[in-house]
């Protein structure tokens, strides 16, 4: 149950980046260190706003460096922590990311997307770190990665955020964009004892018997804190069951695998879609964020024309859903794919598909969302 | 009769020690402390440090090597380790310490051969 | 002379610092004659003094040699990444603001690809005990010019001498806002650990740094002989003031090192800072986050 401390019950009317920081507060998060970034500003603004009330601590850092490197460094203390940025400071984090996933540490990092590359159209939504988001830093590990669709759900889903780093200990990345960030909508935030936390998984081990990366029967090693007396060394070279830097093909082999398969194996216990009208459907759109609300439009004008069209929505993008993607790739006609970028996740879908079924992709270059009329065409294109 | 603080004079040695003139006053009182040398021979790199910096020139590099190479130090003025741990201090292989004993007891040199327990093997 | 030599002690005696240290990763990396084990030493003695309770301290590395010296230290530790200990401590003690943590590193780590976030760090006050080991060059990499390298001097990178002027680190940190500012070489062990003693009981940002050698690389580059040289020319060369002005304490290739105690002003840390200034200006509604940290769903 979520601390009623943060909770502010009842019904909004507020954007997504400040859903985002009330839902943050409201998952139990209660150290944020940031750097401004349009648009996702106004996360930390909100952040600091509210956090001296509510027993938090927010630092606005040098840069997004020492943002992420804090961030980590705060998690170890039991505290949830987490970051807000857009594109380019989330490229400045990348070290820092593979830092969390490599000492499993629990934490969110919030990219409100913006149109890019490099400085891009700040203002201006994008959806072009999809990939970034999964393959950003360098070596082989695996993330978890969420996309809101709407203010409500960047509060709903933050918790969920915030649950799924506690439960698989991984950075998780929180890709908003900039329409969503910025779209006022009215955010019903429920009661605190109907929301769920899963906390912080201590171990019960003495520490003499503690190794803090030794899994049993679970996947995920359970966590000891900094100051609760384990003494415990958390590196970021290839490291033994101890956490002690082990150099050997061997470490290398068993540790990196350990890591994916932390994420690969459960994949669908934390893969979520929301599909509407798929059952029957000649064509399927697969979409995500603001993306996923204009292909609803773009669908009703597909179906004005009398086709079977179906929407599969991706609320976890990663780890993405390759298996429902297979299995829809073997009874639908074509499966069309708008993103505001020049084809990321279509690329995923073409990949699962494996050549049974049609994919196109609808991209956009960013600074605005789709032309309705545009997927809607792709869409009878696809039918034909 | 002149007391002579301990050590033999070497003209050799870097450090002269103190020789009084006449017998200080507390001479009865003052006891020196005294200790023992414990090398831990394997952990040792053969840096010298602390044979340069031993303030009694207690120590100097032995002829035999250890098990990985070095000359380790070794005492060669038993009994005159005066328990200053400079040598403990300096040491950046925690190869070597002083135990301080009892002035009553004689100091001897232990030079701990072979790996202990908790290096590598 | 006697000599015993007893087999069975290695069971029974152990080197008094041995407490202090991950024995079971004892012999360290670091080459003959480096300073780094030095410090380290003095650091475990520093806390042996202190009484603190050794739970509660945490440690915090870079990369480079000295970034590994928080895998040898047997307490809470951390190996981050490249020249982000200082952030990576601020989260440590921000999020648990009864530890005490200390950040060790190179000169490389800290203050060449760390600089920003040890001067930002030093201008807030936050509450950490950072011990610079200063060897004038990246050692783990192979020798390579640093902020600190002295004018003149060789590396991998400046084979023809380097050209750059290095940074004061002192004067630096002193005029970032450092409270306790203090340089010493690894041959001052005994006032190195008194002043590192007195640091841990002060607050804020305290800096040491600590001259140390680096016989494979900075010493062969520059043909200056092994450690034993070195710990020689400290000892010819080090100049002890306390209270000087550390503007004066740059370092020449082969020139004089100034040590001491420069800076020891106490001034309110972040937290301080932070907690009274919300007091202020909110007043009962501030919530301050507790000492033993911003867990609030643990199991």
């Amino acid at each position: 149950m979520a601390d009623p401390v943060g909770v502010l019950t009842g019904p909004h009317y507020m954007d997504g980046d400040v859903a985002c920081g009330e839902g943050a507060i409201a998952a139990g998060c209660r150290f944020v260190a940031g750097y401004p970034i349009t648009p996702s500003t106004e996360v930390v603004e909100r952040i600091s706003h509210r956090f001296p009330r509510v027993g938090g601590t927010f630092i606005q850092m040098e840069d997004e460096l020492a943002s992420m490197a804090a961030v980590v460094g705060s998690s170890w203390t039991g505290t949830k922590s987490m970051t807000v940025t857009s594109g380019p400071g989330f490229s400045l984090m990348m070290e820092n990311i593979g830092l969390a996933a490599m000492m499993e540490t629990p934490c969110v990092v919030v990219n409100v997307q913006r149109a890019g590359p490099s400085t891009g159209l700040p203002t201006m939504v994008g959806q072009a770190d999809v990939m970034q988001a999964r393959w950003g830093s360098h070596g082989d590990y695996e993330i978890i990665a969420l996309s809101p669709e709407s203010p409500q759900e960047a509060f709903d889903l933050m918790i969920d955020a915030f649950n799924l780093a506690e439960l698989y200990r991984v950075p998780t990345i929180f890709l908003m964009d900039e329409c969503v960030g910025h779209m006022t909508e009215k955010v019903m935030i429920r009661p605190a004892e109907q929301i769920e936390i899963e906390p912080r998984r201590l171990t019960k081990l003495p520490p003499d018997d503690f190794m803090p990366y030794k899994v049993n029967d679970h996947p995920v090693p359970e966590f000891a804190r900094v100051g609760d007396g384990y003494r415990f060394h958390a590196t970021g070279l290839t490291h033994d069951e101890r956490g002690y830097p082990a150099m050997t093909v061997a470490a290398q082999e068993e540790h990196v695998f350990r890591l994916s398969d932390k994420i690969r194996a459960q994949a669908d216990d934390i893969v979520r879609f929301e599909e509407e009208g798929v059952e029957d459907a000649d064509v399927v759109v697969v979409s995500y964020g603001i993306t996923a609300r204009v292909a609803r439009a773009s669908i009703d004008l597909a179906r004005d024309q009398g086709l079977k069209v179906g929407s599969l929505r991706l609320v976890v993008v990663w780890p993405f859903p390759e298996n429902r993607i297979r299995e829809l790739a073997g009874s639908v006609r074509g499966i069309v794919v708008p993103e505001i970028n020049l084809g990321q996740i279509v690329l995923e879908v073409e990949r699962c598909a494996a050549g049974n079924t049609r994919v196109v992709g609808v991209p956009h270059a960013g600074g605005a969302v789709h032309d309705p009329a545009t997927i809607a065409a792709a869409i009878v294109e696809v039918a034909r | 009769m002149i007391q002579r603080a301990g050590q033999v004079l070497d003209p050799k040695a870097r450090r002269q020690n103190v020789e009084f003139w006449r017998t200080p006053l507390d001479a009865d009182r003052v006891r020196e402390p005294r200790a023992d040398v414990y090398v831990l021979e394997d952990r040792c790199k053969g840096c010298e440090f602390c044979v340069e910096y031993c303030p009694r020139d207690v120590l100097a590099m032995a002829e035999h090597f250890n098990s990985k190479g070095y000359h380790p130090p070794m005492v060669v003025k038993t009994g005159e380790c005066l328990n200053c741990n400079m040598c403990e201090a300096i040491c950046p292989d925690y190869a070597i310490f002083t135990v301080k004993l009892p002035e009553a007891l004689p100091a001897t040199a232990l030079q701990i051969a072979g790996v202990s327990r908790s290096s590598s093997s | 002379m006697t000599i015993e030599i007893r087999p069975d002690y290695a069971e029974t005696v152990e080197h008094p610092v041995s407490p202090y240290l991950r024995m079971d990763r004892i012999p360290h990396v670091w080459c003959p004659g480096c300073g780094i084990g030095t410090v380290v030493r003095c650091y475990a003695s520093a806390l042996e003094r202190s009484g603190l309770d050794l739970d509660k301290v945490a440690v915090v590395s870079g990369i480079g040699c000295s970034g590994r010296a928080a895998g040898y230290l047997k307490l809470d530790g951390f190996h981050t990444t490249h020249g982000r200990a200082i952030p990576f401590a601020t989260g440590l003690e921000l999020g648990r603001p009864e530890l005490t943590v200390t950040v060790i590193s190179g000169d490389g780590d800290l203050i060449g690809i760390g600089g920003n976030h040890f001067i930002h760090a030093a201008r807030r006050n936050l509450d950490m005990l950072v011990i610079l080991i200063n060897n004038f060059i990246y050692g783990m990499t192979g020798g390579q010019n640093g902020p600190t390298t002295p004018l003149d001097a060789i590396s991998s990178t400046m084979p023809f001498g380097n050209f750059e002027i290095p940074f004061n680190m002192p004067h630096l940190a002193a005029s970032s806002g450092a409270p306790y500012v203090a340089r010493w070489t690894s041959l001052h062990t005994r006032r190195l650990t008194w002043s590192i003693e007195d640091a841990l009981e002060r607050t804020g940002f305290r800096f040491i740094e600590v001259v140390a050698p680096c016989p494979v690389l900075y010493l062969r580059l520059n043909k200056l002989g092994q450690g034993i040289d070195r710990m020689r020319y400290y000892h010819d060369n080090a100049e002890i003031r306390n209270g000087a002005d550390p503007s004066e304490a740059d370092i020449d290739f082969q020139g004089r090192i100034l040590c001491g105690v420069f800076v020891d002003k106490p001034r309110p840390t972040y937290r301080e800072l932070m907690q009274a200034h919300y007091r202020e200006v909110l007043g009962d509604e501030y919530v301050p986050m507790p000492s033993e940290g911003g867990m609030i769903h643990g199991e």
